[in-house]
């Protein structure tokens, strides 16, 4: 079926099978490769992307949903010049190792504090308790994210 | 303490701005023209001959471009232990038999994925099942199955270590404690499945880019095992998501590619799915540790008679060096007079276990914290008294296998005593609550070379250019520990650049320099480290001289690379910019290149590294009176890593060991029925989620290693060790249940609980 939706703020019209799935669509077809896979079911949050500016698994999702939705997938934050505020923060927090996760992560942590600008430690770790991480031990990703919502309120960071 | 200008800093990694915008390239995401893709067929039985495979009906499935048995192969055999040939016991594809189940049988290749494993249903396998054993009592029972016919006991390696006089150690013992461990198996749990892609050139020549550790042994193991030379081969390590010793040896996927590329002339990716990772992916050796150990009355160490029996599953993969280690590490932390070590490694019908993040130290660093701990309660001493009293030091040996350089575990306890507020929680914490503490000793790399290399162990070649840059090319992986970016600060400093001036390539087997054994045993900062900074003096030694000739200077001066310039030490107007005294080098040699080759090979360093880190790391935490369950409140840990090259890198792999060792001590484990894993997926399997974690403090103790770049040694790796018994020591002081086989669960610690009565 023809699938039109917007994708990192651009008109898209793409032909797939309605149930291909989401990150197939997007990795394999239109070669945003951004989009991580790491387990397929629903488990990981590596394959986040927002839909409507919510998080959603792209694993689970068939591209009928898509039609008429707005898209954010992790090339679609910041600019070519200049990194989106969470991405800045996990690069210059140390939050990113093998970075397999950090698309996905950086994504959850923007829907997070799109609606919540101002989370505690804890909060933050509740937010992203739907993304796995095997290097981290999430604390520098906490505080990234806790460093980036500083950043977005207008404050210096802590 | 010498000063540094990078070495030290937090620099951001090199590659996080690629990672945080998603333009970092991964295996998966590599795409070629014409590329079918690959998915292997598994053995469903745990031990079973195969009588007889027919392809016919998945090779004749629409889309299906090649389909290969063991039959297809050259029927090479290989392992890591190039060393020892009879230790090399796996065939990429079953030739006759399978051994666990997971076990790879077929292969088929596809224009796409779901066409593929259709086709795997098409294949069609008649097997003879075989009876098999899950544990190491079934397999070295008289009359078990035999696994591999060259090994009729199904012990396939054994290890012992014995210096003193274990006897009279224990007859001068006042205090004997014997006790038996078992710990299990977990997974590595990388992000990023493992996934191989592979094209063969015009003359047949194999590209392989890979999510490998190791490029170098893939390399080598691909061709012999292809009956291919080994530069016919080259292997290109893209992004890795995660490894931990999960992805250091040659894999199937990885023979399959390169065959079936050679085969078809189109290129071939396999990507393997999640529960394939769990079903049949490596994991940390599962063991039975049983260690008798004798005290004085003041809680001296007199004896240790340690004995070990590794689950080994179906292949040896890295097994011999988990048995070896398990001894050496018996020996570490403290000082035993008297110590004697037996070490067995057997085969099961399981899937096979390997390297894992600590290989042997967390398995036998558990048993020997949990000793400590409960002798010390036993002779009345508090537990980091008993440690302190017992600590090795720097120049402290363990006879015929090592001798410990730099040494900061006396420091390294004091300050995570006094950062806990020990003395006082160890009193006044409520039942239900408590506090204790692990330790750990790691090596900085292997000494030992079983892989046989005939290059050094490490190398980097240096280019300078006239601009004032640099190309650094090393073999050495970066996996997402971050060694592109510490070598990087260790050329920088040694340079006098910045790090923008500096290019690097790296894990490349065909473009970078001979050799690198690939990032294990934490070895890369030490090891890659002194090679780049080998090269780097080298290019310092020719500026030296151009600077020395332009300013026509006395020969009892000396020079430095400071500030992006070449000058004479002390009298920095003496000098010229880093380029243009490459410029001068480069015409004096009538426009050759400055190019130089540095390397590293440790020499005269014993059996097992040339330098060990050591740590502590103190758990809070609360138990639940009804649940059982455990709550870790807090984490302390001071390490000593040597220099620490980037403070930041290394409190991320701090954090990142206590979410494994969490997991290890608490709730990740494969759930078996008989030969079957049954959680293959990550909900079942129980990693720690960002809302499990701890919140935690680290400290580094400062030492100077001698053998390390810039005073630097191993980090992250060793820290894989002291979580479980210092959580295990907490809930037995919350408790009074000591825990003696892993993990600790809610049920356990209800059914062991010594309530006050």
């Amino acid at each position: 079926m023809m699938i039109h939706f917007i994708l990192n703020g651009e008109e898209t019209e793409i032909e797939a099978p309605a149930d291909r799935r989401v990150v197939d669509l997007l990795r394999e077809d239109m070669g945003l490769t951004g989009t991580k896979e790491s387990c397929g079911t629903g488990e990981c949050g590596a394959c986040t992307i927002l839909v409507d500016g919510v998080s959603r698994l792209s694993c689970l999702m068939l591209a009928a949903q898509l039609e008429g939705r707005s898209i954010t997938t992790i090339e679609g934050l910041g600019s070519k010049e200049a990194l989106h505020p969470v991405q800045k923060a996990f690069v210059e927090e140390g939050a990113v190792q093998c970075g397999f996760c950090i698309p996905g992560m950086v994504l959850a942590s923007v829907n997070l504090l799109g609606e919540n600008p101002a989370p505690t430690r804890e909060e933050i770790r509740k937010g992203l308790a739907g993304n796995l991480c095997r290097c981290t031990g999430y604390q520098k990703i906490v505080d990234a994210v806790e460093s980036a919502a500083s950043h977005l309120q207008g404050k210096d960071t802590p | 303490m010498q000063a540094f200008n990078i070495v030290g800093k937090d620099v951001p990694r090199n590659d996080a701005e690629a990672k945080a915008r998603g333009t970092a390239l991964y295996t998966d995401d590599l795409r070629l023209p014409g590329m079918l893709f690959g998915r292997i067929l598994r053995s469903p039985l745990a031990h079973a001959r195969i009588k007889h495979i027919d392809v016919s009906r998945a090779a004749g499935l629409s889309g299906v471009k090649c389909v290969i048995t063991g039959e297809d192969t050259p029927k090479i055999k290989y392992g890591n232990w190039r060393l020892f040939p009879d230790t090399q016991d796996e065939y990429p594809l079953a030739v006759d038999k399978v051994r666990f189940i997971g076990d790879e049988v077929a292969a088929v290749a596809a224009v796409d994925a779901d066409i593929a494993e259709e086709a795997l249903g098409l294949i069609q396998v008649e097997y003879e099942e075989l009876p098999g054993v899950f544990d190491t009592d079934a397999s070295t029972r008289e009359g078990a199955p035999v696994l591999h016919d060259y090994c009729s006991t199904n012990i396939s390696v054994n290890r012992k270590i014995q210096y003193g006089d274990i006897e009279k150690g224990f007859a001068e013992s006042d205090y004997v404690r014997e006790d038996t461990f078992d710990v299990h198996a977990v997974s590595h749990a990388y992000l990023e499945p493992c996934a191989a892609l592979a094209q063969a050139d015009q003359d047949g020549r194999i590209t392989l880019w890979t999510s490998t550790q190791v490029p170098y042994i893939v390399q080598c193991l691909l061709a012999s095992t292809l009956g291919m030379r080994e530069n016919d081969i080259r292997v290109i390590k893209p992004f890795v998501g995660g490894a931990f010793g999960g992805k250091m040896e040659l894999r199937t996927w990885e023979f399959c590619a390169a065959l079936m590329a050679k085969k078809t002339g189109r290129p071939v990716k396999f990507t393997l799915s999640r529960e394939e990772e769990f079903l049949a992916g490596r994991r940390r050796h599962p063991m039975r540790l049983h260690s008798r150990v004798g005290f004085k009355k003041d809680g001296t160490l007199m004896a240790k008679d340690l004995r070990i029996r590794l689950d080994g599953g179906a292949y040896n993969a890295m097994g011999p060096t988990a048995t070896f280690l398990c001894g050496n590490f018996g020996a570490m932390l403290y000082r035993y007079p008297n110590y004697r070590f037996m070490g067995e490694h057997v085969y099961t019908n399981k899937p096979p276990a390997s390297a894992m993040r600590g290989f042997g130290a967390p398995q036998s660093l558990y048993a020997t914290e949990m000793q400590m701990s409960m002798a010390a309660e036993e002779l009345g001493i508090d537990p980091v008294e008993i440690r302190l009293k017992n600590a090795q030091v720097s120049g402290d040996k363990i006879p015929d296998v090592a001798t410990i350089s730099s040494c900061g575990f006396i420091e390294s306890i004091e300050k995570v005593a006094e950062m806990s507020d020990w003395k006082t929680k160890r009193k006044n914490l409520k039942p239900g609550q408590g506090i204790g503490i692990g330790c750990y000793s790691f090596i900085s790399g292997g000494v030992f070379n079983w892989f046989n290399t005939s290059y050094p162990f490490s190398a980097a070649e240096i280019r300078a250019f006239a601009d004032g840059t640099v190309h650094l090319l090393t073999m050495a992986s970066d996996i997402g520990q971050g060694s592109d970016t510490a070598l990087k600060q260790m050329l920088a400093e040694e340079l006098g650049l910045r790090m923008e001036d500096i290019r690097i390539t790296a894990a490349d087997t065909a473009m970078t320099p001979q050799a690198d054994l690939g990032t294990w045993g934490s070895r890369v900062t030490l090891m890659a480290g002194n090679a780049v900074l080998d090269a780097a003096r080298k290019i310092k030694d020719q500026l030296f001289g151009a600077v020395s000739a332009r300013f026509n200077l006395n020969l009892i001066y000396n020079f430095e690379c400071k500030d992006g310039r070449v000058q004479v030490k002390l009298r920095p107007e003496k000098g010229i910019s880093f380029g243009e005294a490459v410029a001068i080098v480069q015409r004096a040699n009538r426009g050759e290149p400055l190019v130089v080759r540095g390397s590293y090979t440790p020499r005269d360093k014993g059996l097992v590294t040339p330098a060990f880190g050591f740590g502590s790391q103190i758990a809070e935490g609360e138990v639940d009176q009804e649940t059982g369950q455990v709550k870790v409140k807090q984490m302390w840990t001071a390490h000593d890593s040597g220099t620490v090259i980037n403070p930041r890198a290394v409190e991320g792999q701090l954090a990142g060991s206590i979410q494994m060792g969490l997991g290890y001590s608490l709730c990740e484990q494969f759930v078996m029925d008989g030969g079957k894993t049954l959680n293959t997926n990550f909900l079942d399997y129980k990693m720690p989620t960002a809302l499990d974690m701890p919140p935690s403090e680290v400290a580094h103790v400062e030492t100077y290693e001698p053998e390390g770049p810039f005073g630097a040694k191993e980090c992250g790796e060793g820290l894989a060790s002291p979580t479980a018994p210092a959580i295990s020591h907490a809930v037995y002081h919350a408790t009074g249940y000591c825990c003696k086989d892993l993990p600790i669960t809610p049920e356990k610690i209800l059914r062991g609980w010594k309530r006050e009565k």
